[in-house]
C-alpha cells in the first residue's frame, strides 16, 4: 500500500473532484469540496483495499485572507491495517461554515467536531449533540477565529505596553 | 540507663489578652479571647491547581511548616475549614467550582489569593483565564510572585492571622460586609 494506490483509487472513484494534491513529509494530502466529505470518508472507511477505518484527528484552520473559503476542516485519517495515513481538507465560507458531521462513521468524531465548533464556530449538521465542549457556555465568539483577540476582554488592570502591543510599541 | 528527658524551651506561646486580673481569675473582651484562638488555630482549604500548589505544598512541609502558625490540618472539605487557599491559574470553567467552594465555607471565613493567577489572571491574559479571582469571590489577602516561595505564603497566611486577630466579632454582620457580599451576588 503506497501513496500513490490510494491517489489512484480515489481518482478513480470521484475523479476531478478532489484537489490540490500533495505529500508533505510523505503524508498524502488532498482537498475536497464541503458536500461530499461523507462520501469520500464513507469510500475510504468501507473500501476493502483502503480500509481507512481510525480517524485520528479532526480540527480547523481560519484563513480570513481566503474569500469564499475562510474555514478549513482538516481530517487526518489512519490505516492502521497497511500503516498509512492521508489527510483530507475542505474548505467552506465563513458566512456559512456548514459541514457535514462525520459521527455516523466514526464516535470519535463526537466530541472532535464539539471542539472544532467550539473554537471555530464550524457548523457540522448532523451532529447529535453539538454544543461547546471546552469553553464556558456563555462564550459568545469563537476564540481560535483571527478576528477575536486572545486576550480577555473583562479585563480591567493590565497595562497593554507591558504585554508588548501597546500603541507606542511598533 | 535511660536518656535524659529533654524538655524544648524555646517555644513561642501566644501572648495574654489585655484584661483585669486577680488570684485566680481574668476578665476580657470575648472580642479577644475570640480572635486570639480563631488566629492560632486557622484551617486552611487548599484549593491548588498548577505550580503555586507546588509551593504551598513546600509550605505545609517540614522545612517551612505552616503547622507551627496553628494551620496544621488542612481540611479538604469547605464546611469545616476557616481560611481558603487559591494556588494557581483558575480558568473561567473553574470559576462556578471555586465560588461553589467558597459558599460551602462557613463563616467566618477568609480567603487568599496565592500567586500572580490567582490575584489577577497573571501571564495568563487569555480568553479562558479567569483574570484574578476576586471577581467571582472576595479576597483578603493576595500574595504576589510567580510562583511566590514559601516565606511569601507564611507571610500571606500571618497577615490573615492579623486579619483574624483584630476583627470585631459583629464585623460579619455589618452593612458594609453585607454589601460587599452584595457585590458578588452572595446572599
Amino acid at each position: 500500500m503506497t501513496n500513490e494506490i490510494v491517489k489512484d483509487r480515489l481518482t478513480e472513484r470521484f475523479g476531478d473532484q478532489l484537489t490540490g494534491w500533495e505529500g508533505p513529509y510523505g503524508m498524502l494530502t488532498c482537498t475536497m469540496p464541503a458536500g461530499i466529505n461523507m462520501e469520500v470518508l464513507q469510500f475510504l472507511y468501507d473500501d476493502e483495499q483502503l480500509r481507512f477505518r481510525f480517524l485520528t484527528d479532526l480540527t480547523g484552520v481560519h484563513y480570513p485572507d481566503r474569500k469564499g473559503e475562510e474555514l478549513c476542516v482538516v481530517y487526518h485519517l489512519h490505516n492502521m491495517i497497511d500503516g498509512i495515513r492521508l489527510r483530507l481538507k475542505t474548505y467552506v465560507p465563513v458566512e456559512k461554515p456548514d459541514v457535514f458531521s462525520v459521527t455516523k462513521l466514526y464516535s470519535a468524531a463526537n466530541w472532535m467536531e464539539r471542539e472544532t465548533y467550539d473554537f471555530f464556530g464550524v457548523n457540522f449538521v448532523g451532529h447529535p449533540d453539538l454544543r461547546r465542549i471546552l469553553n464556558v457556555d456563555e462564550m459568545e465568539h469563537f476564540p481560535m477565529r483571527k478576528e477575536f483577540p486572545m486576550e480577555d476582554p473583562t479585563r480591567m488592570d493590565k497595562d497593554d505596553e507591558m504585554f508588548g502591543r501597546g500603541s507606542t510599541v511598533v | 540507663m535511660g536518656r535524659p528527658v529533654q524538655y524544648n524551651t524555646n517555644v513561642k506561646v501566644a501572648e495574654m489578652p489585655e484584661g483585669y486580673s486577680g488570684e485566680g481569675f481574668m476578665a476580657t473582651s470575648f472580642d479577644k479571647i475570640i480572635g486570639l484562638a480563631r488566629k492560632n488555630s486557622l484551617w486552611p482549604l487548599p484549593f491548588a491547581t498548577s505550580c503555586c500548589g507546588i509551593e504551598f505544598m513546600a509550605t505545609m512541609g517540614s522545612n517551612y511548616d505552616l503547622a507551627r502558625f496553628g494551620s496544621e490540618r488542612m481540611g479538604f472539605t469547605p464546611r469545616q475549614c476557616d481560611v481558603l487557599l487559591v494556588a494557581g491559574t483558575i480558568a473561567k470553567k473553574m470559576a462556578p467550582v471555586l465560588r461553589q467552594v467558597y459558599l460551602q465555607m462557613a463563616e467566618p471565613r477568609w480567603v487568599i489569593a496565592i500567586g500572580a493567577c490567582a490575584s489577577s489572571g497573571g501571564i495568563f491574559d487569555s480568553y479562558s483565564v479567569l483574570q484574578g479571582i476576586d471577581q467571582v469571590i472576595p479576597v483578603d489577602v493576595y500574595v504576589s510572585g510567580c510562583p511566590p516561595r514559601p516565606e511569601a505564603i507564611l507571610e500571606g497566611v500571618m497577615h490573615v492571622q492579623e486579619l483574624v486577630h483584630n476583627e470585631s466579632l459583629r464585623r460579619r454582620n455589618s452593612d458594609h460586609y453585607k454589601a460587599l457580599l452584595e457585590s458578588y451576588g452572595i446572599q
